[in-house]
């Protein structure tokens, strides 16, 4: 029989291990499910996760990816830190890039750098506002945040929908569901190739939040309110504003992500503008181990399992949902991993049970 | 005399329930400390004692929950083992717990029938509960969600589950401290009917009066051992109260109060509260007065409102409207904790690790828990100084004589004791003009006991308002100069120490100042 105890302190060896040894069991399980799909699985296993990684191009394109991730997935950090659950990045980032895209689509004359700044900022509002949603909702009728923030990307992502097919269309776009072509200062400068400004704003997200979480009050706060909230009560600190603050910030970033994402990559706004990049954000935040600079590895890591994706339904014929599957698997087994942290295997001949106490 | 302590004589039959010599050991500790006890069929017998003096303890050996060190317990005269609760069950004994473990979603029957072991047809289960709940007079609607029952309600759904095993024996753990006096006396009504079909009830509680009213026999207990077995019938409150508190400890008071007394540091005015919680205790129109030169405590049993009036004091919780709390003359009533210490108060909470402390947090970043919004500098701009955080830390290590204490180590690392030191070290380091503490010395060993009370003291007498909270009468008097007693929410005036004698404050812990209204 198998046995968990509890260990008297988390062990620091497994806090540092685990997010490795989750890779190292997706890695397994992909193999399998390579196996099982009837290709060689060193080949696939190859052709995903190191083939990405052999030309400028990929490389380019896996950073292009990982920006988002690691913009969003910051925040997303900060806010588990606090014990706030937004799962709702997705929408947050969809409405970051509505209100951003405000400016190129209905103020197309004002091209100039403050255009490009204020389409930033109001990204940011956008996503921080739609993210507030939940907070207040929680803070007033204690209502979970999870199933709220969850529920709002449905209804930001048919928002969007409905505005590309109605008063955001192209006049002269022949009728397809998209706004107009981004030009000028409505477009992140590129940096090298299709790597934007965007990634610049990721490294400063990560060092600035990283700073905040270990040296500034407000992220004291937000690690105590995660880890003793009667303590957090003690101190001073609010559990309505903390909320309110997580959200708004985690909230914020995934909107900068999303005006990112239509100025920098695509140019302009369209019925689908993340390949989920607000969900997989979630993983990455948890696989990086709620740390910045955690967060930013695992970025590059769940961008790769985008590229591997799609290079493998090109050379091997197999579906892109593998990408999925990868991610789905990475969070699996960080979560099971994270187990060990705090508890010990043991493994016994058979369990005493002790009569039902209630 | 109803129940002799001698030997029975040959004709008459064995106790349906006995215990013999139980002692059980946690650590240095002894829960129980060669306790017996008798119970004979149709006898409602009161174990009664302070919170600590090991009822809980017995009552566990009883139910097969815990292992006796050494002892035995017959049944019928016989000796048996009980190894695990549903073996006691088995042997028809059943047990009716303090805190309820319902399942709030789910219908009373369906809480019943996880209950109790094996596969079970609901529509008869239903009927059996109807049936039971009607002969004893506990109406109870099987079909009903547990959420929607009040405190009341829930219990009997215990004592139904309980009955359905047709136990011999009944052990009750303090069943009316959550009822209201009318649930409480529907239930003795019960226990009654109970006892007159040949069960043997053991009920556990500290509330003399309804000892007095309902028990047959009373064992009572102290620091582990049986003081006395009487019959309660013929006692008064105030000799119970003598016996569970124990008068043979002598008053000890090392330091006189000062001849003048400074201003009210703490004022209190009418504090009303509702409660929080299901388990929430309200408090009921709070008045108190601590004065700078002064140790005022509060004593009481665990449960009557001492953490909910720590909150209100605290700041933690705020009161409902202004004029209610004053710290130095500040009208603090709506203000949060770190405004009140800001107007010199300072406060150490019930629980060390999870309120006064975050475990995994390093002592240096537990001093900013306490600290960060104080004025004193520990955060500029938003901004830790976690240099000035870490000497500050090292400062209240050296002069509290922290042992294994060290700025980086995590609080959950520290022992109980160390861990208190520490924690009013970084309290009195601010010196503060009031500070208010709760259980100071709870689960700390003497030594680090001694020290923490002689800081209390000389930090009153140095000029500031102390306010104790304590369950330990052996700590009041040795701190207090004037002593009040929180029971059901309630506060009795504050009383010189040397006014008062375990006697008075054990009947005023047992509710007598409640009903008596302002007459005590």
């Amino acid at each position: 029989m198998i046995w968990l105890e509890k260990r008297p302190a988390p062990s620091r060896l497994w806090a540092v291990l685990s997010p490795f040894a989750a890779i190292g069991m997706a890695l397994v399980a992909g193999a399998v499910m390579f196996a099982v799909l009837g290709h060689d699985p060193l080949e696939a296993l190859y052709v995903y996760f190191l083939e990405p990684l052999t030309s400028a191009w990929s490389i380019e394109e896996l950073i292009v990816k990982a920006t988002p991730l690691a913009i969003i997935g910051v925040g997303l950090a900060m806010a588990y830190r606090a014990n706030v659950w937004n799962i709702g990045a997705e929408g947050q980032l969809v409405m970051g890039a509505v209100a951003g895209s405000v400016i190129p689509v209905l103020l197309p004359g004002w091209n100039d750098p403050t255009a490009l700044l204020a389409m930033l900022l109001l990204g940011a509002l956008g996503g921080a506002l739609w993210g507030w949603i939940p907070a207040l909702l929680k803070n007033r009728f204690n209502a979970n945040e999870i199933l709220t923030s969850l529920m709002l990307v449905y209804v930001a992502q048919l928002f969007l929908d409905w505005l590309v097919r109605g008063p955001f269309r192209d006049p002269q776009g022949f009728n397809f569901p998209k706004s107009v072509t981004f030009e000028g200062w409505h477009v992140m400068p590129a940096i090298s190739g299709r790597v934007h400004l965007g990634t610049i704003i990721a490294l400063l997200a990560v060092v600035a939040l990283w700073v905040v979480l270990n040296r500034m009050r407000y992220g004291f706060e937000v690690r105590v309110m995660g880890s003793a909230p009667r303590a957090g009560a003690f101190a001073g600190f609010s559990a309505a504003r903390v909320t309110s603050a997580s959200f708004l910030l985690s909230g914020a970033l995934a909107g900068l992500a999303g005006i990112g994402e239509v100025s920098g990559s695509i140019g302009q706004l369209q019925p689908s503008i993340s390949p989920g990049y607000g969900f997989t954000a979630i993983i990455a935040a948890f696989l990086g181990r709620l740390s910045p600079f955690g967060v930013l590895f695992a970025s590059l890591l769940l961008a790769l399992t985008y590229l591997g994706g799609e290079s493998a339904q090109l050379a091997l014929n197999i579906s892109g949902k593998t990408a999925q599957a990868f991610q789905g698997m990475l969070l699996f087994f960080i979560l099971a991993a994270d187990t060990l942290v705090n508890y010990r295997i043991h493994f016994r001949r058979s369990g005493a049970g002790e009569g039902g106490t209630p | 005399m109803v129940a002799g302590m001698g030997g029975r004589e040959e004709n008459t039959p064995p106790p349906l329930l006995e215990v013999r010599g139980i002692s059980k050991h946690f650590g240095e500790i002894a829960a129980n400390d060669d306790v017996s006890l008798s119970v004979r069929a149709g006898e409602i017998h009161a174990l009664l004692g302070e919170n600590g003096a090991g009822k809980s303890t017995l009552v566990k050996i009883i139910y097969g929950a815990l292992q006796p060190d050494s002892g035995e317990i017959l049944l019928d005269g016989r000796p048996v083992t009980i190894s695990t609760p549903a073996r006691a069950r088995e042997l028809g004994i059943g047990m009716v717990f303090q805190h309820f473990s319902l399942f709030e979603p789910f219908t009373v029957a369906e809480n019943i029938a996880l209950a109790v072991p094996g596969r079970h047809d609901m529509r008869d289960l239903a009927s059996r509960i109807r049936e039971v709940s009607e002969q004893y007079g506990l109406p109870l609607d099987p079909d009903v969600l547990v959420a929607d029952l009040s405190v009341g309600e829930r219990q009997r759904v215990e004592i139904v589950r309980c009955l359905l095993a047709d136990p011999r024996i009944i052990i009750l753990d303090e069943p009316t401290s959550v009822l209201t006096p009318q649930e409480a006396a529907r239930l003795f009504v019960t226990l009654r009917r109970l006892a007159e079909e040949g069960r043997a009830i053991v009920y556990i509680s500290h509330r003399l009066e309804e000892v007095r009213e309902l028990c047959h026999a009373a064992t009572i207990l102290r620091h582990g051992r049986v003081v006395e077995t009487l019959d309660p019938r013929q006692e008064t409150a105030g000799s119970l109260a003598r016996l569970m508190v124990g008068s043979d400890i002598h008053d000890v008071h090392a330091a006189p109060p000062p001849e003048m007394l400074g201003q009210p540091l703490l004022h209190v005015r009418d504090l009303t509260l509702p409660a929080s919680g299901p388990f929430g205790v309200a408090l009921y129109g709070i008045n108190l007065d601590v004065r700078a030169g002064e140790v005022v405590a509060i004593a009481g049993v665990a449960g009557n409102g001492q953490r909910e009036l720590f909150r209100a004091l605290s700041g933690e919780r705020r009161a409902q409207s202004r004029g209610v709390i004053f710290i130095g003359g500040r009208d603090v009533s709506l203000e949060g904790i770190n405004a009140r210490r800001r107007a010199g108060a300072a406060f150490a909470p019930e629980e060390r690790l999870g309120h006064a402390c975050v475990p995994l947090m390093s002592l240096t970043e537990n001093v900013v828990l306490a600290r960060h919004a104080t004025g004193e500098g520990l955060v500029r701009r938003g901004f830790i100084d976690h240099a000035k955080a870490r000497e500050t830390a090292v400062r209240i290590i050296e002069r509290n004589d922290v042992r294994g204490g060290r700025p980086e180590k995590p609080a959950q690392a520290l022992s109980g004791g160390n861990l208190q030191k520490f924690i009013m070290g970084r309290e009195l380091d601010r010196n503060p003009a009031l500070f208010i503490v709760n259980q100071p010395t709870w689960g700390v060993d003497a030594g680090a006991a001694a020290m923490i009370r002689q800081e209390l003291i000389d930090l009153a007498r140095a000029g500031s308002a102390v306010l104790v909270i304590s369950q330990d009468l052996d700590e009041i008097f040795e701190v207090a100069d004037r002593i009040a007693v929180i029971s059901r929410g309630e506060l009795s005036e504050a009383l010189p120490a040397a006014q008062l004698d375990r006697e008075r404050i054990g009947l005023l812990m047992a509710g007598a100042h409640e009903t008596a209204g302002g007459a005590a």
